[in-house]
Parts: structure tokens; C-alpha cells; sequence
């Protein structure tokens, strides 16, 4: 038994920090992504011809129904041998956002069918076309109302993105990989980065809660 | 698409998958178990036990599952347990799918009307008979759904513990991609058997979910 030595945990602050760092532009990054692609899956899977409609169902249904690390692989390791190689750093977004925006787009298709239908008929009676109003009536309430469902996504894409350092991306998790190889300390370096994400979570959350009071405020 | 190629991996794939089965059901069963514990500990009449059932639930759901492996299997001889990486990786997920299991149980005792406690209570049943008798099989069928998606994100969440090389579903599909150079066969395999299983379990979760609001 080693036991536990967390003296020398601030001597490799910086590097951690740099895998912080990365840890907050992936996520980031990835959410935005998962809520733009995840609207947009939405809005296919209600309003577009079946031609387009059936292979985006078919394939949100294969994302639902695998873990993250399996589509990470697949994306990495898997689309360079038919030839599109994406560094791992994009992989990791790409992967990310995708497996989110499956999830956000369940959320507002629902999200969508609960609005009132008498705010498409009324857009429709003013002269607004069927896309001017999904853009301009119907999109902005539907995320408006979903605010707390795709939140805590976003807080599960926060700790999930931990899973793209299995695919070589310099982030969190990863870093503490690296000092840990150095030092041979691996309970004090990964609680290290469990409490780093812990107060990250607390700031998302926080984040969340004014972005929820805002949106009800503007009711 | 190489059918033969297909063919042929389905049987190694096939016992991988059931690897995940396995561990999917040792982590239900002691997320099940820890999760009943820390629900009435957030239930609790004390203070301080309902702190330390608070505390579980915010730390094991504010840190990634990937982490909590990482420490059980990693740290966790440092600290003088030595665990095999399927005994390791079925515990890290219990403990993880717990804290989110013991809230589906919280809700669901929380939903019930105040007025059966009450009543109960009036009628001469104690409180922990009240609970038994009267609160928990009401709360039960409010349970079996958000329990049901629980367990769900758990059979998902099994895939990490292909990091500390348990040969399971995701660990044989990463190992198949790298040697077959055919990573859309493997894919496919690979989803449909995690299609089965998860959906698998949602049929089983709908089953259980009318039969409870049937006897009711």
C-alpha cells in the first residue's frame, strides 16, 4: 500500500489547468454544436419529406441506442481507414455534439408538438410562409420552454466529455493521465480532476439557473 | 458491406455482449440496493443524515462515471483495495448509477399525497409501518419509470469500462476496427446488439410499468 501524498499536487497545477482549460472549450464548443444540430434534427423529423426524414430517424435511433465511447470510435478510429481522417480534437467535438444533439432534438420535437397550434395559425393568417413561421413563431418558444430539459444535458455533455480522452484529446481527464504516468499517483491526481469538474458543474449549474430566470422573466 | 466478415465475428461479439449483461445486472442490483439506502437518508428525520445522503447523491452526480472508475481501479491500491477491472468496473458503476437511482426513489416516495402518511399515521400504523404499508407500494409504481431510464443510461454507460480493458461489447468493437479495417460491419454489429439489450430492457420497463398500473 502506497498510501496518499497530495504535497506534490501543486507542482503540476499548470499542466492539470491546461486540461482544464481544454475541458471547458470542448464542452463548450460541443454544446453549442449538439443545440444547433439538435434543432435542426428536430425540425427534419417533423416538418421535412419522408426522403430526408427516414435516415435522420434512423440514424438518431442508432445514436440513442449506443454509448458515446463506441460513436468515438467509430469516428476516430473507424473513418480513416475508409479514408476521412479528422484529428482527434475534431473527433471528439464531432462525437460529442452529434450524441447530444440526438438527445436535443427528442427534446424539442417535444418541445415543438406541446407548442399551441393556434400560434402557427395565427402566424399563417398574418402572412407569415410555413418556414418564416417555424423560424420566427415556433423555434423561439420551443427552445424558449425547453430551457431546463436541454440544461441538463448540457450538464451531462460536461462530464461525458471526459470520455473524448480515450481518443488522445489533451482535455481534463487526459492531462491527469499524463502527470499520473510521472508521478505514479493516480488516487490524488483523478480526485484532483473530480474536483475540478465538480466546481465546474456548480458554475454550469449556476449558469443555468440565470439563464432559466432570464427566460422566465421574458414570459 | 462484408457479410462473411459479419458472419464470422458474431459469435465473439455475441459472448461480449453478454459480458455487458452481466455487468449491466451486478451494478443494477448494487445501484439498487445503495440507492434505497441513500433515498432514506435524504428522507430521514436527522439532519445529518439527510446532509450525508445530499452529499453522495451532488458528489457522484457533479464527477464524470469515467473518474469514478479511474479512481476505484487506479487509485484504489493505494489505498489497499486491489479489484479485478470487471469487479472494479461493476462496483464504480453501482456506486455512480446510485446517486441517480436514489433520486428516482425520492420522487417517487415525495409524489405521493402527504394525506396517506397522515392518514395512516391517525389510523394507529406506526411510521415505519406507514411507510412500508402504506406510502412505499404507491410510491413504487410513480418509481418504475425514471428507474427504468436509469437503468437504461446504465447499459449504455457499461462502454467505459472498456478503458480499463474488461473485455466487453465496446472493447471487442474497438479491437475489431483495428484489426479488420472494416469499422461500418463492426458498427453495425456492434449497435445491434446494444439495440437489443437497451430496448430490449425498455420493452421490460413498459411491461412492468402497465402491470403495476393495472393491479392498481
Amino acid at each position: 500500500m502506497q498510501g496518499l501524498d497530495f504535497s506534490i499536487v501543486p507542482e503540476y497545477l499548470p499542466l492539470i489547468g491546461k486540461g482544464l482549460w481544454w475541458t471547458v472549450v470542448i464542452s463548450v464548443v460541443s454544446a453549442l454544436f449538439s443545440i444547433v444540430a439538435g434543432m435542426g434534427f428536430a425540425l427534419i423529423v417533423l416538418y421535412a419529406s419522408p426522403l430526408v426524414r427516414y435516415p435522420v430517424r434512423l440514424f438518431m435511433w442508432l445514436f440513442m441506442g449506443t454509448p458515446l465511447l463506441l460513436q468515438l470510435f467509430l469516428i476516430y478510429f473507424g473513418l480513416v481507414q475508409i479514408g476521412i481522417d479528422i484529428p482527434a480534437l475534431w473527433s471528439g467535438i464531432i462525437g460529442l455534439s452529434l450524441h447530444f444533439a440526438v438527445y436535443n432534438a427528442d427534446i424539442f420535437r417535444a418541445g415543438i408538438a406541446s407548442l399551441d397550434k393556434g400560434q402557427t395559425e395565427a402566424a399563417r393568417s398574418l402572412g407569415f410562409g410555413a418556414w418564416q413561421t417555424r423560424f420566427y413563431i415556433v423555434v423561439p418558444q420551443a427552445l424558449r420552454n425547453t430551457v431546463p430539459a436541454v440544461g441538463n444535458m448540457m450538464i451531462a455533455l460536461l462530464k461525458e466529455s471526459s470520455i473524448v480522452s480515450m481518443i488522445g484529446i489533451a482535455e481534463l481527464v487526459h492531462s491527469a493521465q499524463l502527470v499520473i504516468s510521472e508521478t505514479y499517483r493516480p488516487f490524488e491526481f483523478y480526485l484532483t480532476a473530480a474536483a475540478l469538474y465538480y466546481v465546474l458543474n456548480l458554475i454550469l449549474e449556476a449558469v443555468l439557473r440565470g439563464i432559466e430566470r432570464k427566460v422566465e422573466l421574458s414570459r | 458491406m462484408d457479410i462473411a466478415l459479419i458472419g464470422r465475428i458474431i459469435p465473439v461479439f455475441v459472448q461480449a455482449a453478454w459480458t455487458t449483461v452481466q455487468i449491466s445486472l451486478l451494478s443494477l442490483v448494487l445501484g439498487l440496493a445503495v440507492a434505497a439506502l441513500i433515498a432514506s437518508l435524504r428522507l430521514s428525520h436527522l439532519a445529518v443524515l439527510r446532509f450525508f445522503g445530499a452529499a453522495y447523491v451532488s458528489v457522484f452526480r457533479g464527477t464524470p462515471a469515467l473518474l469514478q472508475i479511474f479512481l476505484l481501479y487506479f487509485g484504489g491500491p493505494q489505498l489497499g483495495i486491489q479489484l479485478e477491472p470487471f469487479a472494479a468496473g461493476a462496483i464504480a458503476l453501482g456506486l455512480n448509477i446510485a446517486a441517480y437511482m436514489a433520486e428516482s426513489i425520492r420522487g417517487g416516495v415525495l409524489s405521493v399525497d402527504r394525506g396517506q402518511m397522515e392518514a395512516a399515521r391517525s389510523l394507529g400504523f406506526g411510521e415505519g409501518q406507514s411507510m412500508r404499508w402504506i406510502v412505499l407500494p404507491q410510491a413504487a409504481k410513480l418509481m418504475i419509470r425514471p428507474l427504468g431510464v436509469n437503468a437504461v443510461a446504465l447499459v449504455k454507460g457499461t462502454a467505459l469500462v472498456a478503458t480499463i480493458s474488461v473485455v466487453e461489447l465496446t472493447y471487442t468493437a474497438q479491437r475489431f476496427i483495428g484489426s479488420t479495417y472494416k469499422p461500418f460491419e463492426i458498427f453495425a454489429v456492434t449497435a445491434v446488439l446494444y439495440m437489443i439489450m437497451v430496448y430490449g430492457l425498455t420493452l421490460v420497463i413498459d411491461w412492468l410499468d402497465r402491470a403495476y398500473a393495472e393491479e392498481a
